[in-house]
């Protein structure tokens, strides 16, 4: 697929993990693209053709073709433009096994452990908190040799699919912990990750995408 | 590759003097129960791609202390050990294997494009099929019937994705046929239980697993209808059982 013929739409809604995840995968390959905000509370006629299975965000759309799932949409990048560095998934097929196993890991169970901490009050988010952190200590320890040991080498063309998960998953714990007025992402208890997160967040083209503090803090505490 | 180190890897067992010696050779190893739909899909690769593995039946009750070890996250079947290492998740196992053995057969497109319907599909069968289907078979009254009308619905629309195609994969399978095709041994206790005709409302998708069923890499991997309907239903009755306490 040329250069020249090509068309990227991406069809996201702000407060989306998944969405984020597409995105930040294009900036890090530099791969230029235009962004449709989806109102979900009024999704456009595109969304709905384009997805007509899910009919949810984030929708890939390249030269008019679209790819659904943020997993296999990140693939789907890897795969089409694979001269753009760096490649979000390891060449080795065991090793691409291992990181399939964790990306999958931080879609479907660390987000769902995680929005039961946000959707749940009193004792069953104490409860919902509790889960989110035995998750994160398995990562810690099971991940370990996935999770980068110098985190001051962390750059934008040392990124991968892992990193990308797991930045959008805490990029806003900041803002989190303050509305919750609890401990999401603990330096004590999950020391690795807690410097992986920092390090990540560090990177201008994280960075420049957060919004203020006090914005998300407004943001997250209309939806508490 | 000849090369053939021996890697022990000490894990505690029941005796605690138990040493089990893995050969980090080439040898695959395939943690399996006879009636998951998962470890179907893998058997399946396996036997597309003429792969010689020794298959170890688990007791999931008294889940072995490899099993453990190898898949200490959800500690389930199926688990591929290759070389002395694991794989876990059935399509990861099956993508796996494609990309390692890539002699024969494929089982994905080579096109970018392509290969993510394909990756879609897996996933779509993936979160449906097995819990909807579930429903059916486990549940009684409303429940039933909505998980019945859903399940028919996921159907159809695998169909409409199948159209006039041979199989998913063309003249071939691919990872959606290889996904979805173990759920067939699953239709006589979904229509004995649910009191419905798969056949007369998916005729085309009844159709394209008879289809696979003719190829033997399918059908040597798959158990009979009725073992399974045997099977659930025991597993429907300690279900209902431990309902009504």
């Amino acid at each position: 697929m040329g250069e020249e013929n090509n068309n990227v739409r991406l069809h996201g809604n702000w407060a989306s993990i998944y969405s984020k995840r597409v995105e930040y995968a294009l900036k890090i390959k530099g791969i230029p693209y235009e962004y449709v905000e989806e109102d979900l509370m009024n999704k456009s006629h595109a969304l709905v053709q384009y997805n007509p299975v899910h009919k949810k965000v984030p929708v890939f759309v390249h030269n008019g073709m679209p790819v659904a799932e943020s997993l296999v949409i990140l693939e789907y990048i890897d795969e089409a433009w694979p001269t753009h560095t760096p490649r979000l998934l390891p060449e080795d097929p065991y090793e691409r096994a291992v990181v399939r196993f964790w990306a999958n890991y931080l879609t479907h169970q660390v987000p769902e452990s995680a929005k039961k901490v946000f959707f749940c009050k009193g004792e069953e988010q104490d409860e919902a908190i509790n889960d989110l952190h035995e998750k994160l200590a398995l990562v810690e320890h099971e991940m370990v040799d996935f999770i980068p040991k110098d985190t001051s080498k962390i750059k934008v063309d040392t990124l991968g699919i892992l990193d990308i998960q797991l930045i959008t998953l805490f990029v806003a714990h900041k803002a989190q912990e303050e509305v919750l007025g609890k401990k999401i992402l603990d330096p004590e208890k999950h020391p690795l990750i807690y410097s992986w997160v920092i390090a990540l967040q560090n990177l201008p083209v994280i960075k420049e995408t957060i919004p203020p503090h006090d914005i998300l803090v407004a943001a997250l505490k209309q939806w508490s | 590759m000849t090369n053939d180190h021996q890697h022990f890897i000490p894990f505690p067992s029941k005796t605690e003097t138990e040493l089990r010696v893995i050969k980090m050779g080439e040898e695959v190893i395939l943690l399996d129960f006879w009636s998951s739909p998962f470890g179907m899909r893998v058997r399946i690769a396996l036997a597309e791609k003429g792969i010689d593995y020794e298959e170890r039946e688990e007791n999931l009750n008294n889940k072995s202390s490899l099993l453990l070890k190898m898949n200490p996250i959800h500690k389930q079947i199926p688990v591929l050990i290759h070389k002395g290492r694991p794989i876990c998740e059935s399509m990861i196992i099956v993508q796996y294997i494609d990309e390692v053995w890539q002699n024969k057969v494929s089982l994905m497109p080579s096109d970018p494009y392509d290969k993510a319907i394909a990756r879609f599909w897996a996933d779509y069968i993936d979160k449906k099929i097995y819990s909807i289907g579930k429903l059916v078979w486990v549940s009684e009254g409303e429940v039933q019937e909505a998980a019945k009308k859903e399940l028919v619905e996921c159907f159809k629309l695998l169909e409409k994705e199948l159209g006039d195609k041979h199989f998913f994969g063309g003249q071939n399978l691919n990872i959606v046929d290889v996904a979805l095709i173990p759920f067939y041994t699953w239709f006589y206790a979904l229509e004995t239980c649910g009191n419905f005709s798969i056949v007369e409302e998916c005729p085309h998708l009844v159709g394209w697993a008879k289809r696979c069923m003719d190829k033997q890499t399918v059908s040597n991997s798959l158990p009979d209808q009725y073992k399974i309907y045997t099977h659930l239903l025991e597993l429907r009755n300690q279900h209902l059982a431990h309902l009504k306490g």
